[in-house]
C-alpha cells in the first residue's frame, strides 16, 4: 500500500513539473526522500494500532520477554515490508529525474540506511498516539521534525555524489542516527505502550 | 499467595472501588461479580499490573508488585475481553504466537491437543476470521491447557460459550486449583467450581 502510494507521488512531479531536465535533476533526491517520509508515516498507525485494537498488545506488554526486544522485532518486521521495498525500488524510480549510476547509489544506500531510522522514530510516535482520536495528525506532528536530520543528510547525500564529492561523511550521520535509534527507540516505545496500557 | 490492601481505582472523576482488600491463598479462587461498569475488568487489570491502582498495595507471595513488574509478568496468565487473535492466522497458529509470548514455544502437538481439548480438533487449520465468537473464545481459553502460570486472571471468561464450553472452563479452573493454583474470575454466570475454595466478592 505504501509502495503504491510512494510510487504514484514520485511520479507526479515529473509530470507536474515538466520535462526541464535540469529542474527534475535537481528536485530528484528531495522529491524521493520526502515521499519516503510521506509514506512511512501512511504505515505508522498500522504498526501498533491493529495490535491494541485486538488486545495482543495487552498480551505482549504482559509477556515476561523483554518488552523493547519484542517491539525491536515488530518494527524491524515493519520495516521489512514498508521501508526495505521502497529502498530497493528507489533507483528504479530515480530514472525519471535523470539521476545517473552514482547518485542512483548513493540515494539506494541512504534510504537503506535512513528508512530503519525512520520506522524507529516514526515508533516512537506511533506509540504514543495509540487509542486516540486525531492520532494519525498529531503522529505526523511529532515524527517529522524528529524525520528532518534524517530528510537533510539523505538529500545531501545525493546531491554531495552528483557534486563529485563522496557522500561518506553524510551516510556516516545517518548510520549514527541508525544506531542511536536502534538503541532508544525500543525502550521509548516500551514506556509509551505501557502508559497506553494504563 | 495474591494479596491487596486498601485498593482503590477510579475512571476519571468517578471512583470504582476503594479500600478493597482480600487474601488468596494457593488454591483459592475469587469469583468478581456486579453490574456493568462497576470496576471488574479494572481490578483485573490492576491485579495483572497493567494499570496502576489510585491506592493501596498489591502484593503476589508476600512480595509487594509495581505495574508490569518482571516477577508478575513471569507468573500470571491474563485472559481479558479481547481475545487477541489474529484474522488471518490460523487457530493453530494464533495459539502457538499466544503461547509462545508466554514463555518457551510449545510443540505443535501439544498445541493440536490443546485445541481438541477445548473441542477445536477440526477447525485447527482455520483461519480465525471464519470462527464464531464462541469458537474464538475457546481458541483464547485453550491458553489455560498450555499455562503454567501459577495465576489466573480471567475477564469474563464465559462470554459467549455453550454450556460445553463453560464446563470445560470449570474443569480446567478446578483442575488449576487442585494443583496449589490461584485464579481471579470476573463473570455474570455461576461457575461450577469446586466450594471450600472459593471467595466471593461483588463490586456495586
Amino acid at each position: 500500500m505504501q509502495l503504491l502510494f510512494y510510487i504514484i507521488v514520485v511520479t507526479l512531479f515529473p509530470l507536474g513539473v515538466g520535462v526541464e531536465t535540469a529542474l527534475l535533476h535537481a528536485l530528484g533526491p528531495g522529491v524521493l526522500w520526502v515521499a519516503a517520509l510521506l509514506a512511512s508515516l501512511l504505515s505508522l498507525p498500522r504498526l501498533f494500532g491493529s495490535d491494541f485494537a485486538d488486545g495482543a498488545l495487552e498480551q505482549i506488554a504482559l509477556s515476561p520477554y523483554p518488552l523493547p526486544a519484542l517491539i525491536s522485532g515488530k518494527i524491524l518486521a515493519h520495516w521489512l515490508t514498508t521501508g526495505a521495498p521502497l529502498a530497493l525500488l528507489s533507483p528504479l524510480l530515480a530514472l525519471q529525474f535523470g539521476l545517473d549510476a552514482h547518485e542512483s547509489a548513493a540515494l539506494i544506500i541512504g534510504l537503506l540506511l535512513g528508512t530503519p531510522t525512520l520506522s524507529l522514530l516514526g515508533a516512537i510516535g506511533a506509540a504514543l498516539t495509540l487509542g486516540l482520536r486525531s492520532g494519525g495528525a498529531l503522529l505526523a506532528l511529532l515524527s517529522l521534525p524528529l524525520y528532518v536530520p534524517i530528510l537533510i543528510f539523505g538529500a545531501a547525500a545525493v546531491s554531495a555524489t552528483h557534486a563529485g564529492l563522496g557522500a561518506a561523511g553524510e551516510f556516516s550521520v545517518l548510520g549514527a542516527a541508525l544506531l542511536v535509534s536502534a538503541v532508544g527507540a525500543p525502550l521509548a516505545c516500551a514506556a509509551a505502550v505501557r502508559i497506553a496500557m494504563d | 499467595m495474591l494479596q491487596t490492601q486498601n485498593l482503590a481505582a477510579r475512571r476519571g472523576e468517578a471512583v470504582l472501588f476503594s479500600d478493597l482488600s482480600f487474601s488468596l491463598p494457593p488454591g483459592a479462587a475469587l469469583v468478581i461479580g456486579g453490574p456493568n461498569g462497576s470496576g471488574k475488568t479494572t481490578l483485573l487489570r490492576i491485579l495483572a499490573g497493567l494499570t496502576h491502582a489510585e491506592h493501596g498495595a498489591l502484593s503476589w507471595c508476600g512480595t509487594p508488585m509495581r505495574p508490569f513488574d518482571p516477577r508478575l509478568r513471569t507468573e500470571v496468565l491474563f485472559i481479558g475481553h479481547l481475545p487477541a487473535l489474529k484474522d488471518e492466522l490460523t487457530a493453530l497458529e494464533n495459539l502457538a504466537s499466544l503461547a509462545a509470548l508466554a514463555g518457551p514455544r510449545p510443540a505443535a502437538a501439544r498445541v493440536r491437543e490443546a485445541l481438541a481439548s477445548w473441542g477445536l480438533a477440526r477447525q485447527h487449520d482455520l483461519p480465525a476470521r471464519v470462527l464464531s465468537q464462541g469458537q474464538k473464545r475457546r481458541v483464547a481459553l485453550a491458553r489455560l491447557a498450555l499455562a503454567s502460570a501459577p495465576l489466573w486472571l480471567l475477564d469474563e471468561p464465559a462470554t459467549a460459550l455453550d454450556d460445553a464450553g463453560v464446563a470445560t472452563l470449570c474443569d480446567a479452573v478446578g483442575a488449576h486449583l487442585a494443583s496449589g493454583g490461584v485464579a481471579v474470575i470476573a463473570t455474570h454466570q455461576t461457575l461450577a467450581l469446586p466450594d471450600g475454595a472459593v471467595q466471593s466478592l461483588r463490586l456495586a
